[in-house]
């Protein structure tokens, strides 16, 4: 741990003149109004991307950002502001901006700060842009061109991007607490075009990790190579979908994004505080199938949306948020936590520095079922198989979420027919996990491609499932 | 003013340093802003959130091949390390004769005044009592407005500077303030949230914050009671501020990438008619006042105001000088994107083509990413309202709306009067023919 304290002072105080005694400063600062709670988030970026279109390296972009995030909390209020200037004088103006949301009167002194007991790291804290040479970084996004285009001749184009980026944090808390983080995270993202007449279709796949690069190992991208082109090419094939409702069966996987979507969200302290979720007050209550356990895990080594700590500091937890179709708890940052009366749950995320805190999923997921995947398959009549998705959305306060599938096929008669395309899902959160009729025992993680938004945050996060059966889901298609 | 004066010197510093390194050719943009947003939920204040950001980008060619490089610390330590750092990318990088500054002849000569600087750094009292105001007017609508999600008043104030090394230098400082309030309304058939907003670049043209609210307040308790509808296919009334959605389906699909990709319904359609007669869908990138006006383009080309679809013509596309030279065409100024771009109203207000439809589907929401830009797909989420002889008949939600966008371009029956200038792509309420409707 003390190389992680090493590269957090190197890369974020060192250059800035800032110390203890200025830390320790700016928090005593916020303390001097009736502040519940207030902290320092100081943070460093080093983000690297390499792109290949036409079988060319296209571009390579570089970028640093650096800065520190002053917050003050009092009751259910927050102050916040920022700076990119690592310097004293810009600090404790943050501070002082921030302390105006709370009124006069002293909340007493901070403790001296001290160097939490940092649970176990996660991953290692090593830069993923100096973990490979720039040469090696090319030659993987060529290897996936001509794997791609090797895969089938309807290829027409091939685009491909690899981005790696080197994060370090540290938080220092009214509470004494002083925590840091070296945070890698590495992505490759395929897109595929593929052509047959005037016919054109899309495909796309990926992964990334919290490691360096030496995680993706050639067959590994030749592998995502040959997904996209796959999925692309099923849809050469695909008719329009169907409209109505109808059986659904959801792919292990990726479209956990429906957990995500549904009931993630809306599981969130804060739409739930403020008592504008459609889960609000419904702790102890059954709102899915007894089949259906699902968890938000931080701590899975490796995954992209696992931290060993938070952005406030906090490590980590797996939160069972249903079990056996149980409602259990929500997801927790300290603010929200502390204004419910609950525990924080390690959920406390935000894009950056300039950035406020809030309720965050990690990786969240369903637990396994009894389930064979052909069993499930088998088990309807008429109904819609979908295995992958391009991204969904929901309505916290109703409720209703949508999402898009991007490969999809009918089942007929307890067969997989024909593949579709354009099939959008929507449902009810509160009751579409009550309508599951059968969980597979094949969970599997995705391969490290979710990104969320929230309130203009994006931040990256990890989904997963079993293969899931739910009885009657409104299919919006065409057909 | 002087930060634009400061950034463009930056920015010249920077080309220096770039060619010091081996560029070939070299831009700089150089951005800064500073906000203010305060939100109040409940009638009492939530979070006070004040922005001041800055970043600096390069971009080198060295023998047609690219590296871009960008920093947020403005020091000439940095900035060296930045022009090092561009320049060993673009050494990685494979040639492509595409590549290269926007050509010299398309560069701004003079650069217009389009009043967008209009500065008013209002304290926290004053934005709070503003976000107050706009909650407050949302929440005394209806007693079935029982919980609120907030509302905010904000303001920002930024300055662009553009340099590249064929000389040309450029800087503005725009504004943009908003009043926002989002409000739950409930009953025991559930809940429901809805929101509304204005925008502008001057204060004084700001919407009272109070009649805001007002919107919000009636748009959230309409809501009440939605349901699904059975599967069906009808005549689809978008609402304005959704129907600007199909605008920005329409720039994906006309963008350079997506053209020389293969990846658009529209590669190769220009000149052709792509939607209904009547059509005309505008750009004013050179609008006084606009909320996104530009004197320049992202690559310091002249901007000009043109139709982007004539009477249903789809008259060009949406290039920057690379997409333009994959394309063998010229840039159109839309580096970083499309400005002020609307279509423009017609005649009727949305109470008309309301009983122009008869009965079908309004659609206030739509939720979800359902749209294919290379096949035009079209299948989103949506929520609104069942409408039966003209006259609303119930609220509906839990329902996919459905088609593909060229067909729906060419279906649109009727555009209504009610554009509202708010944001940088606009529309007012447009009727589309027919569509998918699917629910129970």
């Amino acid at each position: 741990m003390s190389d992680h304290w090493q590269v957090a002072e190197e890369l974020l105080l060192r250059p800035s003149d800032v110390g203890m005694d200025q830390i320790q400063e700016a928090l005593g600062q916020m303390l001097t109004r009736q502040v519940d709670y207030a902290d320092l988030y100081f943070e460093y970026t080093r983000r690297e991307s390499f792109s290949l279109e036409e079988g060319r390296i296209q571009g390579g972009s570089y970028g640093i950002d650096s800065g520190v995030g002053v917050r003050a909390v009092s009751g259910d209020k927050t102050g916040f502001a920022y700076s990119d200037e690592l310097v004293p004088a810009a600090l404790l103006e943050s501070a002082r901006n921030a302390r105006a949301i709370a009124v006069s009167g002293s909340s007493g002194s901070v403790p001296v700060l001290s160097r939490n007991q940092a649970p176990k790291p996660l991953y290692d804290p090593v830069d993923p842009i100096a973990s490979l040479s720039d040469q090696a970084k090319v030659r993987l996004l060529e290897i996936v061109d001509a794997e791609a285009r090797e895969a089938d001749p309807r290829v027409t184009e091939v685009m491909a991007n690899l981005t790696g980026t080197y994060k370090a944090v540290l938080v220092a808390g009214s509470d004494g607490r002083l925590v840091t983080d070296i945070r890698p995270l590495i992505r490759i993202n395929v897109e595929v075009i593929v052509a047959e007449g005037d016919n054109r279709q899309q495909g796309m796949a990926g992964g990334g990790a919290r490691a360096g690069y030496d995680w993706l190992d050639e067959a590994t991208v030749r592998g995502y190579a040959r997904e996209a082109v796959r999925q692309a090419l099923v849809n050469l094939e695909a008719d329009d979908a169907p409209a109505g409702t109808m059986d659904v069966v959801l792919g292990a996987g990726w479209p956990g994004i429906l957990l995500h979507e549904a009931i993630g969200h809306g599981l969130e302290g804060d739409f739930n505080r403020k008592e504008t979720s459609a889960f609000s007050g419904r702790i102890g209550e059954k709102v899915a199938s007894e089949q259906c356990t699902v968890v938000d895990d931080g701590t899975i080594e490796d995954r992209r949306g696992s931290l060993t700590v938070d952005d406030e500091g906090e490590p980590t937890q797996r939160t069972v948020l249903i079990e056996n179709g149980i409602l259990k708890g929500y997801m927790q940052d300290s603010t929200n936590a502390r204004l419910m009366g609950m525990v924080p749950t390690g959920n406390g995320r935000r894009e950056s520095y300039a950035h406020r805190p809030m309720p965050r999923m990690t990786n969240t997921y369903m637990e396994n079922g009894s389930y064979d995947p052909g069993e499930i398959i088998a088990s309807v009549d008429k109904g819609l198989y979908a295995t992958q998705f391009s991204g969904g959305q929901v309505d916290i306060t109703s409720g209703k979420f949508v999402f898009s599938a991007s490969e999809a096929y009918l089942i007929e008669n307890g067969r997989i027919t024909k593949p579709v395309k354009g099939a959008t899902l929507i449902g009810n959160g509160p009751d579409v996990l009550t309508r599951v009729g059968m969980v597979g025992n094949d969970k599997a993680l995705d391969s490290g491609i979710g990104t969320c938004g929230k309130e203009g945050q994006s931040v990256p996060v990890g989904v997963g499932q079993p293969t899931v059966l739910i009885n009657g889901l409104t299919v919006g298609g065409t057909q | 003013m002087t930060a634009s004066i400061d950034n463009e010197a930056l920015a010249g510093r920077l080309l220096e340093r770039a060619r010091a390194h081996g560029a070939d050719q070299a831009e700089v943009g150089v951005q800064g802003a500073s906000g203010l947003t305060a939100a109040v939920r409940l009638g009492e204040v939530d979070t006070l959130e004040y922005h001041r950001d800055k970043e600096c980008s390069l971009t080198v060619f060295i023998d047609q091949a690219k590296g871009s490089a960008t920093t947020t610390d403005f020091s000439e330590a940095s900035l060296e390390a930045t022009a090092e750092k561009a320049c060993a990318l673009a050494r990685r990088t494979s040639p492509d004769p595409a590549n290269g500054l926007a050509d010299p002849a398309h560069l701004a000569g003079n650069i217009p005044d389009l009043d967008l600087d209009h500065p008013a750094e209002l304290g926290p009292e004053e934005a709070i009592e503003r976000a107050r105001a706009c909650e407050e007017a949302a929440r005394g609508v209806d007693t079935r407005i029982t919980n609120s999600e907030g509302g905010e008043f904000s303001w920002m104030r930024a300055t662009l500077a553009y340099a590249n090394s064929h000389g040309f230098s450029g800087a503005y400082s725009e504004t943009q303030f908003g009043v926002y309030a989002a409000v739950v309304a409930s009953d025991e058939r559930g809940m429901q949230r809805d929101f509304w907003f204005s925008s502008a670049c001057d204060l004084e043209d700001l919407e009272d914050p109070a009649e805001v609210g007002r919107r919000s307040g009636e748009r959230s308790v309409r809501r009440l009671g939605a349901r699904p509808i059975a599967t069906t296919k009808v005549p689809v009334l978008y609402e304005g501020p959704v129907a600007a959605s199909l605008l920005g389906h329409l720039v994906s699909a006309v963008r350079g990438p997506s053209l020389y990709r293969g990846a658009s319904f529209l590669a190769g359609r220009a000149g052709e008619r792509i939607f209904a007669p009547g059509i005309t869908i505008r750009e004013e990138p050179l609008r006084p006042k606009g909320l996104g006006s530009a004197p320049f383009d992202g690559e310091g080309v002249a901007t000009r105001n043109r139709d982007l679809v004539a009477e249903g013509v789809l008259t060009g596309y949406c290039l920057d000088s690379y997409s333009a030279r994959k394309l063998g065409m010229e840039s159109t100024g839309n580096a970083g994107g499309v400005h002020n771009l609307h279509l423009v109203p017609g005649e009727r207000d949305p109470q008309q083509l309301l009983r122009e439809m008869g009965t079908g589907l309004l659609v206030t929401e739509l939720i979800g990413f359902g749209v294919n830009n290379v096949t035009g797909d079209y299948s989103r989420g949506a929520a609104g309202f069942w409408v039966e002889n003209g006259e609303i008949a119930y609220p509906v939600e839990e329902i996919t709306i459905a088609g593909n966008l060229e067909s729906m371009f060419a279906d649109i029956a009727a555009v209504g009067n009610d554009l509202r200038m708010r944001s940088n792509v606009c529309s007012p309420s447009v009727l589309i023919g027919q569509m998918t409707v699917a629910g129970q």
